[in-house]
């Protein structure tokens, strides 16, 4: 139990530190690296509470898919940073407002209302046969069969959209038939000609 | 069978309880790293000799080990990558350059950790195994990425990019296999997907997914970035891929990874559609019988003929273009799954074949 706590406040000092890093490093590679640590940190804290399953699709689709194409973006995006920096300074009161309503909604959601003012006490222990992926897959395929297969169809309506968006056709372009290119013959090609032999000179 | 038990059992006694767990788990998973890098150092080998005897050539033979020549080639190797200099591009991004092939090899260490090798001999026995291995798969590109991206040379970048664009592409009809092998197991976990396969090798997965069978491997070449689809690599256009400007041991790293993902594309082919550590004699001869028993000896046997198969690909194909790689992928190799998927899930709806107990 006492390694545990260890781990724990071990990877949640790495995920805070990572989230400052996030926003405060100069570079966005670094803000995107960064941001794939805090991703990996919360999956391990997730393992760690006994939900495996958000924890790996957690690293699965966000650092697995979503991350590299961000990566990919802020790679070939050629930013000028100092011109984005000019006058950040000016924004902060702003965003010092934003951010204590943000803090105090939380906190009022989470702590006052829905916990009713008292703080959270260890979790009772999980029966030994529990399994995480289980449980989220009776209550997706059952209770939330329709919430989760309309999701479904929005996401695919969107990237249907997104392809759609940025399709374009490009006029003289000579893309390959594949299949022509596979039923072609000797016979269509080749044609073998007989003829007598020339005089020799 | 020799087991850990006695030497668990003294070695517990010697350090206090507390850490005595975490410490003989390391020095297990020591054991382990070092047996599958030993693998990978003699794959290499064994893929110069036999690549060479396709070829009608002898392969490496100049050193010896226990008078066998071309045995100790490996060791050499790594002997000479050790001495030479890791160079660093002077315009490179000094961290990540660093960083990059460490990235690379942490991924295709990590998953060893839920491959069961014998029944009930897995590090981490998780329930969503399945998951933890594509999860941990998927991880492997940030090497390949950075390494492309922190060199800043443009040849380093173009390998990254397509390698990654390839990676990513070939890891979704890798998934789509993968669903087809949880749907037939009913089970994300790795020693249930075995054990569901029990009873020969007609029921091993291979038999009625066969279809996935082909799509997953196809894919685990492309993923490890694997003649014929090695245009990651492509010596004639881009010298080297993302792996340029690396030299020394930073460059072994990038290549241990590489035979080692081969390594682990190989066991996962094997625990998904050929039954583990299952013997293939069992339900032809008494369950008592010792050839009948399931254990690492087969685990280790099914595995040699994946691996040989990448050998003998990488001997017998051309390399594919670009456009037909992704042609591949995204317009052969997806339906492929998809349709396959879709008759999966009307076999075992009707009760055919060896999945009766799902539904």
């Amino acid at each position: 139990m006492m390694f545990e706590t260890l781990l724990f406040f071990a990877f949640s000092a790495v995920l805070v530190g990572a989230a400052f890093g996030v926003i405060l490093a100069r570079n966005p590679v670094y803000s995107a690296l960064l941001l794939v640590l805090c991703f990996f940190n919360s999956a391990v804290i997730w393992l760690m509470l006994d939900a495996e399953f958000l924890g790996i699709v957690l690293v699965l689709v966000y650092v697995g898919a979503v991350m590299v194409l961000f990566l990919f973006v802020v790679m070939m995006l050629d930013v000028n940073l100092e011109e984005l920096r000019k006058g950040l300074a000016g924004y902060w009161p702003i965003a010092a407002v934003v951010a204590g309503l943000m803090v105090f909604a939380i906190l009022d959601v989470v702590v006052v209302k829905h916990l009713g003012g008292v703080s959270l006490g260890a979790a009772p222990p999980l029966p030994a046969d529990y399994s995480n992926t289980r449980v989220l897959g009776e209550a997706l395929f059952t209770r939330y069969a329709y919430p989760a297969q309309i999701a479904a169809v929005i996401l695919l309506v969107a990237s249907i959209a997104a392809i759609v968006l940025t399709l374009r056709h490009r006029p003289g372009v000579k893309p390959q038939n594949v299949g022509e290119q596979v039923r072609v013959s000797a016979k269509d090609r080749v044609r073998l000609v007989k003829m007598a032999p020339e005089k020799r000179p | 069978m020799w087991t850990w038990e006695p030497i668990r059992v003294r070695l517990s006694s010697l350090i206090t309880a507390y850490w005595a767990d975490p410490v003989l788990t390391a020095v297990q998973i020591l054991m382990v790293m070092i047996g599958v890098i030993l693998v990978m150092a003699f794959y290499t080998l064994a893929e110069r000799k036999i690549i060479g005897w396709m070829q009608s050539r002898r392969g490496p033979n100049r050193v010896n080990l226990f008078w066998v020549p071309g045995l100790g080639q490996p060791f050499a190797d790594v002997v000479k990558l050790l001495f030479k200099e890791i160079l660093v591009p002077g315009d490179a991004n000094k961290v990540l350059f660093r960083v990059a092939p460490f990235l690379t090899m942490i991924p295709a260490l990590a998953i060893w950790s839920v491959i069961p090798f014998a029944p009930q001999k897995a590090f981490a026995n998780i329930d969503a195994g399945l998951l933890f291995i594509l999860a941990m798969a998927s991880l492997g590109v940030y090497g390949v990425i950075l390494a492309g991206w922190a060199a800043n040379s443009k040849y380093a970048f173009l390998g990254a990019m397509r390698s990654a664009a390839q990676i990513v592409a070939y890891e979704i009809a890798m998934g789509f296999a993968m669903v087809g092998v949880l749907m037939a197991a009913g089970s994300l976990n790795i020693g249930r997907i075995i054990e569901s396969q029990h009873g020969g090798p007609l029921s091993w997965n291979w038999f009625w997914l066969f279809p996935l069978f082909v799509v997953y491997y196809i894919a685990g070449v492309a993923e490890t970035n694997r003649a014929p689809f090695d245009v990651a690599e492509g010596e004639s256009e881009i010298v080297a891929g993302f792996h340029v400007d690396y030299s020394g041991m930073a460059f072994a790293l990038f290549f241990i990874a590489e035979y080692v993902n081969m390594i682990l594309i190989s066991a996962l082919t094997v625990i998904f559609f050929f039954g583990g550590w299952l013997s293939p004699f069992d339900g032809y001869l008494p369950a008592s019988s010792l050839l009948a028993q399931p254990g690492f000896f087969w685990f280790g046997l099914k595995t040699l003929v994946p691996m040989f198969g990448f050998l003998w690909l990488r001997a017998t194909f051309p390399r594919y273009r670009y456009d037909q790689i992704m042609r591949l992928g995204w317009k052969a190799l997806i339906p492929v799954t998809l349709v396959w998927l879709f008759v999966e899930g009307v076999l075992i709806y009707c009760h055919v074949g060896p999945w009766k107990g799902h539904i």
